[in-house]
């Protein structure tokens, strides 16, 4: 037996370091500003010192740790140089990256692997794990847009779009109120809403039933393109009218997800509130809308992105000069793609954190649901 | 002549008063393959303070039965009164506990939120609601664990939450459909104990669908026997057991007895088909 471990990442790693450490210099000779030697052998020390770190039979979280700090440290050495050199990067610059993303992948499987019992430590993993995970896109894509000059229309470096985000925040959140706090929220809330009372309608009064719901599937498959114009001539380009289109469009999920729930009681819980005499209210309450409450949910969290995109393609079609929408249109015709990205980035923030608030009260809501008891 | 006429009155809700009573009781589904015949013909009289098992093959309208007393169904021929009433109107009148086959705990609700359902339903107060709970989680042998959810619960205490339940509020009349027919023997076993335990401390009038023998004889003062197709009551047997029935009871000549004539009544039920 050896008393090296047996990894493939480490030992690929290894092989491509020192490939890299054979094909430098990390530039073709034309580029303009070169890697100096100290920059380089840290580089190789930090990689190569990692990858032999990884293969002694140490204690892994010491290895985890080495790893995670000595790959990530060399990457951000080795990209940072670029900028300047696009599309200057040569063999040797991508066999280096790669040694540091196979430690990297060799640290996650470490970090995942890992059985711990202190509740704070595993809510760290939890989140260590992804980050590298998120990372990684982010480092692989400036790498290959920086290192092959892709062109800066077709795919800004992330570091650029970080840039133009933060020299731009008092326009993206003056945006985010217009759209977000706005049209958005007003619009989910009136939507679900709605959606919630004309479910109970149709539940109570036949006649809706019959007469309401074959309508609201109609509404349903209304194309929100066609709506938006028709809603900025009846309320104006101010927020009203993509408050409207979010309505519409947050309406029918509600309403069809609200009608399966109030049928998901069984029949013997209500077999119980028929032998207790209770009447529709009481029942309501107490039976079918709690047992509605994991299909309730759903249709939030559907609502929660589907509001937010609503919002945004209503700005295509009329707005007063400030929303995400907008910004992105006008942006995208002035070849200003970084804030198109910015713009991107805090819809997915904000989409994130919306749906994060939804699931948070789903958890606390529906605890007692068979998915989330164990848990 | 009024304390006489109290005490008269005292004497026939002892002996005598019917709780259930059904005359020439049919119930008939239509469905798509014709009409069903759930039940037909059924004569029977449940007394005040007894025990009442129904007893016969799946499909002979033992449940349908006493969903019938529970007006969660309607009978389409005959009469049938509970307390006096049409079913409807005691069912309105809150005059019956239902356990179901299953706990049908509301997984939302903790085991003393579940056994305030009812009682908040019906207004009770909050206080009453409180010394209900304790009392009948008491009754069951649950005390300690009303903050508990029923899925946190075994098999047999969420049954016995769900009788503590039916117990909480004040009906006389309690209908069973199968309660312990998904546990297994000596749970079974123990909870039939206190169930006969817990109907001589409340003094309720008890109708109990099974299809075991054993439990049918030693819990019942009058076990009716039904066969299907159609649904209807082949024997009705009055138990000639004492009322103090520990388990070992069920060696007894006298046990055995009452349990050869369910069998054989049983079987009568079922000869024809052969």
């Amino acid at each position: 037996m050896t008393i090296l471990k047996r990894s493939w990442q480490s030992w690929l790693a290894l092989a491509l370091a020192l490939a890299a450490l054979a094909t430098l210099p990390f530039l073709s000779a034309e580029a303009p500003f070169a890697y100096n030697p100290m920059r380089m052998f840290s580089i190789f020390v930090l990689t190569i010192g990692a990858t032999l770190v990884s293969l002694l039979p140490l204690p892994s979280v010491f290895v985890a740790v080495t790893l995670l700090v000595c790959a990530h440290f060399s990457t951000s050495l080795l990209i940072a140089r670029l900028a300047g050199n696009e599309g200057m990067a040569s063999t040797a610059f991508f066999l280096a990256l790669a040694a540091n993303w196979l430690l990297a992948w060799r640290c996650v499987s470490i970090l995942s692997a890992l059985k711990v019992r202190s509740k704070t430590v595993d809510g760290l993993l939890r989140l260590v794990i992804p980050a590298i995970f998120g990372a990684w896109i982010l480092i692989l894509w400036e790498a290959a847009t920086r290192g092959f000059g892709i062109p800066f229309i077709i795919l800004p470096p992330p570091s650029a779009i970080g840039v133009r985000f933060a020299s731009s925040i008092p326009t993206l959140w003056a945006d985010v109120q217009q759209t977000v706090f706005k049209a958005v929220i007003f619009g989910y809330l009136v939507g679900c809403a709605a959606g919630f009372a004309v479910a109970i309608l149709a539940d109570r009064i036949a006649f809706f039933r019959r007469g309401l719901l074959p309508i609201a599937n109609l509404m349903s498959a209304l194309p929100i393109i066609g709506v938006a114009p028709i809603m900025v001539m009846w309320f104006g380009f101010d927020w009203q009218s993509k408050a409207a289109v979010v309505i519409v469009m947050t309406f029918f999920p509600m309403l069809v997800n609200t009608i399966a729930g109030l049928s998901a009681a069984g029949s013997m819980e209500r077999d119980l509130m028929h032998s207790y005499a209770s009447d529709y209210w009481q029942t309501l309450t107490k039976l079918r809308l709690p047992a509605a409450m994991p299909f309730i949910f759903n249709a939030l969290k559907i609502n929660s992105t589907l509001a937010l995109i609503g919002a945004i393609v209503a700005e295509f079609f009329g707005t007063p000069i400030v929303g995400m929408g907008f910004r992105i249109s006008t942006e995208i015709g002035r070849m200003n793609v970084d804030m198109v990205w910015a713009e991107i980035a805090v819809a997915a923030l904000v989409g994130s954190v919306f749906y994060g608030v939804v699931a948070l009260g789903e958890r606390a809501t529906t605890f007692w649901h068979p998915s989330n008891r164990g848990g | 002549m009024a304390s006489q006429q109290a005490g008269f009155d005292r004497h026939m809700a002892e002996n005598n008063f019917s709780v259930v009573s059904a005359r020439k009781l049919g119930l008939t589904f239509e469905t798509g393959d014709g009409p069903v015949h759930a039940l037909s013909d059924v004569d029977l009289e449940v007394k005040k303070g007894d025990f009442v098992s129904f007893i016969g093959p799946s499909g002979c309208g033992k449940t349908t039965f006493l969903r019938v007393i529970a007006d969660l169904e309607g009978a389409t021929a005959g009469e049938i009164t509970v307390n006096g009433m049409t079913p409807e109107n005691a069912r309105k009148s809150r005059s019956y506990g239902y356990v179901f086959q299953a706990p049908a705990l509301y997984p939302w609700r903790t085991i003393e939120k579940n056994i305030a359902l009812p009682l908040e339903i019906m207004n009770y107060t909050a206080a009453e609601r409180k010394e209900r709970i304790e009392r009948t989680l008491d009754l069951v042998n649950l005390a300690g664990f009303g903050k508990k959810y029923p899925w946190q619960l075994s098999g047999g205490m969420q049954q016995r939450a769900s009788i503590a339940r039916a117990l909480a509020f004040d009906a006389d009349l309690l209908l069973m459909d199968e309660p312990f027919g998904a546990l297994d023997e000596i749970v079974r076993d123990h909870l039939n104990e206190q169930l006969l335990k817990l109907w001589a401390r409340t003094q309720k009038t008890i109708c109990f669908v099974t299809h075991s023998i054993p439990e049918a004889v030693y819990l019942s003062t009058k076990i009716v026997v039904m066969s299907p197709r159609p649904g209807r009551v082949t024997d009705v047997i009055e138990s000639t057991l004492p009322k103090e029935r520990p388990l070992e009871i069920r060696e007894t000549p006298e046990f055995l007895a009452i349990a050869h004539r369910v069998r054989e009544g049983l079987r009568a039920g079922h000869s024809y088909e052969e």
